[in-house]
């Protein structure tokens, strides 16, 4: 009845698990298989593998991203990025993602709540629900809500009537969005909020406190850091969406078309430096997501309660 | 404040965590709940706190009922297992928790806030740590941060589950008597739960032994020890010697031979008899003992020795074990005869 944490908590267990863990434990005597006892050549042929798979397939693309972008110069590369076109797709993303992480940050946090802390029958059919857009091709997630809200679809004729538009609009862009990304924050803190169990919530109660302050308090601060993280890799899919968004957005240049999407009608039209260009702000983003990953692992090792 | 449970009854699923538990905690009583796992004491102290609802039963604080009111609002102090500290807060906001929790028109200014919270460490003699947070501790300390959080809501009861099981064994003891000396000083109802029959017996006021879910005895710890009211009793609480037996009109019998003991009134039929270690006196004439045996080993240092003596028990031998005192010659290979000073037997369970 009573849950009893193990000893790793206030962190999720992927920051910072890499490198922390040795890769064998010195063997005691000898004749026992260690990695540190392989012959150098051995060694140096392993990582060579390693580091130049990750160079070709990694660290070019992406140099080769900005250095085609910046090909013509600083300042076609600046116009190609101010471009109204350019500007409706970043400001257009940037909404759809605002929405998007707001809403499944609320739905992570209930779902991860309600699948942690309660009974309740259908919970393993929630989880793996949860689950599902990771194994559903983005395109598939994009036409379902085509079959849904279309103009041909269930809703399609009363939504025409009320003069509606979530298909080719907005709306559908950031239901679609949704979707695709609804699993990032719930699946960071199920596991963890599932490590902490209820004591410290009932400690709290026990103390006079409210529901809603308890929350607040300490639920909340107990799963900051692997909800930023959530919220960080949610953000960062979101923004660089292209298969279900491809679906439902209509491409209309200047209206429905976000970053990435803009990234291929340039490309489409031979626009290559455009098209890099912007591409680079994607790029971007991956790289801040990168360096603001690992200062969350920093603080959340740092953090690190008994 | 007085606690009184009546008829308290609690399933999870097939299984009965309690069944029908009477128990009346007097007002300054510091009770110990003791039992093996699953035995329904967390439960138990769960139920009194308000973390969970029995499925019948009555729970009266002061005689008023207190199952309709939440955890929050019975005004019940609990220390956890794993002390359940907020890890991103200070010793003194841990501490001070319950205190600023409160309804805005019942919460104090700051400044008593502050006195009171630094009274309370002082108290916990964790003065000068309030700064830390919980992870910068040792468990001794953490299990005093929970003790003052827990008192700094002034509660009517003090519960703690197995308030010293996280700690190791020299720390537990000390903390054990500094708990005894703090529930003298505030002198607040305590009721904690523990498996360990030295902690309850060292702790408590009064012992409550608990076994799958029934009150099996309840008394001061000297008597649950040398008054065990069932088999369990004596089995899980001091070192016992057991021995089955046969009770047939008052005469017990041991291997098909009749040993010249008192049944106690015991009914006919299968029971056993259980003796502590030092109550078995070893006589080196064995033809006038109610029971012989043949010494097999001794061991041990000390005022006393362990002596493991094997009796003849139906073509095969029944090892047991007693304590002979070290003036006592006592050698391998020898026929003894043993002789129970004090002994108890209770029928055995069908």
């Amino acid at each position: 009845m009573t849950f009893q944490p193990v000893t790793f908590r206030g962190a999720p267990a992927k920051l910072g698990a890499l490198g922390a863990r040795p890769l064998a434990a010195p063997g005691t005597k000898r004749g026992v298989s260690n990695v540190r006892a392989d012959p150098a050549p051995m060694r140096l042929a392993v990582i060579t593998v390693a580091v130049v798979f990750l160079g070709l397939f990694i660290v070019v693309p992406l140099v080769n991203v900005f250095a085609q972008a910046l090909s013509k110069g600083v300042f076609a590369y600046f116009s190609a990025i101010t471009h109204p076109d350019a500007l409706a797709a970043i400001r257009l993303t940037l909404v759809a993602a605002g929405i998007s992480v707001g809403l499944n940050l609320v739905f992570g946090v209930v779902a991860a709540w309600a699948i942690t802390k309660y009974e309740f029958r259908g919970k393993s059919l929630l989880i793996t629900a949860i689950d599902m857009p990771f194994s559903v091709s983005p395109v598939i997630s994009g036409l379902v809500f085509v079959l849904l809200f279309g103009a041909q679809g269930y809703f399609g004729s009363w939504l025409q009537a009320h003069d509606v538009a979530v298909i080719f609009a907005l709306p559908g862009i950031v239901l679609a969005t949704v979707f695709v990304t609804f699993p990032f924050v719930a699946r960071e803190l199920i596991p963890l909020m599932r490590e902490q169990g209820t004591q410290d919530e009932e400690a709290a109660l026990s103390l006079g406190a409210s529901g809603l302050y308890t929350f607040f308090r300490v639920t909340l601060p107990n799963v900051k850091w692997a909800l930023l993280y959530g919220v960080l890799l949610c953000n960062a899919r979101a923004m660089g969406e292209f298969g279900a968004v491809s679906v439902v957005s209509g491409h209309v240049r200047g209206e429905t078309n976000t970053m990435p999407l803009h990234v291929e009608i340039l490309y489409n039209e031979y626009q290559f430096m455009a098209a890099f260009a912007v591409a680079s702000l994607l790029a971007l983003l991956a790289l801040i997501t990168l360096l603001a990953k690992e200062v969350l692992a920093a603080r959340a090792a740092k953090e690190q309660a008994p | 404040m007085k606690i009184d449970l009546h008829h308290v009854t609690k399933h999870f699923g097939a299984f009965t965590a309690l069944d029908r538990v009477d128990l009346d905690i007097g007002s300054g009583e510091l009770v110990a709940l003791l039992g093996p796992s699953g035995s329904g004491k967390t439960t138990l102290l769960r139920i009194i706190a308000g973390l969970d609802w029995p499925d019948v039963g009555e729970v009266r604080f002061d005689g008023e009922d207190a199952l309709s009111r939440s955890i929050g609002e019975r005004n019940v102090g609990f220390v956890f297992q794993q002390y359940a500290l907020f890890r991103h807060m200070s010793v003194f906001e841990n501490v001070a928790f319950g205190l600023r929790a409160r309804r805005r028109s019942r919460r104090l200014r700051e400044a008593e806030i502050r006195a009171r919270v630094e009274k309370l460490l002082d108290l916990v003699q964790l003065d000068g740590l309030a700064g830390r947070l919980p992870n910068q501790l040792s468990g001794g300390q953490r299990q005093r941060v929970a003790l003052a959080r827990a008192l700094a809501i002034e509660p009517r009861v003090l519960l703690l589950d197995e308030p010293f099981g996280a700690l190791d064994a020299k720390v537990r003891k000390e903390l054990r008597r500094w708990l005894r000396q703090l529930h003298d000083e505030i002198r607040v109802t305590s009721v904690f739960v523990t498996h360990d029959q030295e902690e309850a017996l060292e702790v408590a006021d009064r012992v409550v032994v608990l076994d799958r879910g029934r009150i099996e005895q309840a008394g001061p710890p000297s008597e649950v020890y040398e008054r065990p009211a069932s088999a369990f009793v004596h089995e899980f609480i001091g070192e016992s010697v057991a021995l089955p037996v046969a009770i047939e009109f008052g005469v017990v019998r041991f291997a098909g031979r009749t040993l010249a003991l008192d049944a106690q009134g015991t009914p006919n039929g299968d029971a056993n008899l259980f003796i502590r270690p030092y109550e078995m006196v070893i006589e080196a004439d064995s033809a006038a003992a109610p029971l012989r045996g043949t010494v097999r080993r001794v061991h041990g240092l000390g005022p006393a020795r362990r002596v493991e003596i094997a009796l003849p028990a139906d073509g095969s031998e029944h090892i047991i074990e007693v304590d002979a005192p070290r003036s006592q010659e006592v050698v391998v290979g020898q026929v003894v005869g043993l002789r129970p000073n004090d002994y108890r037997i209770f029928a055995a369970s069908a």
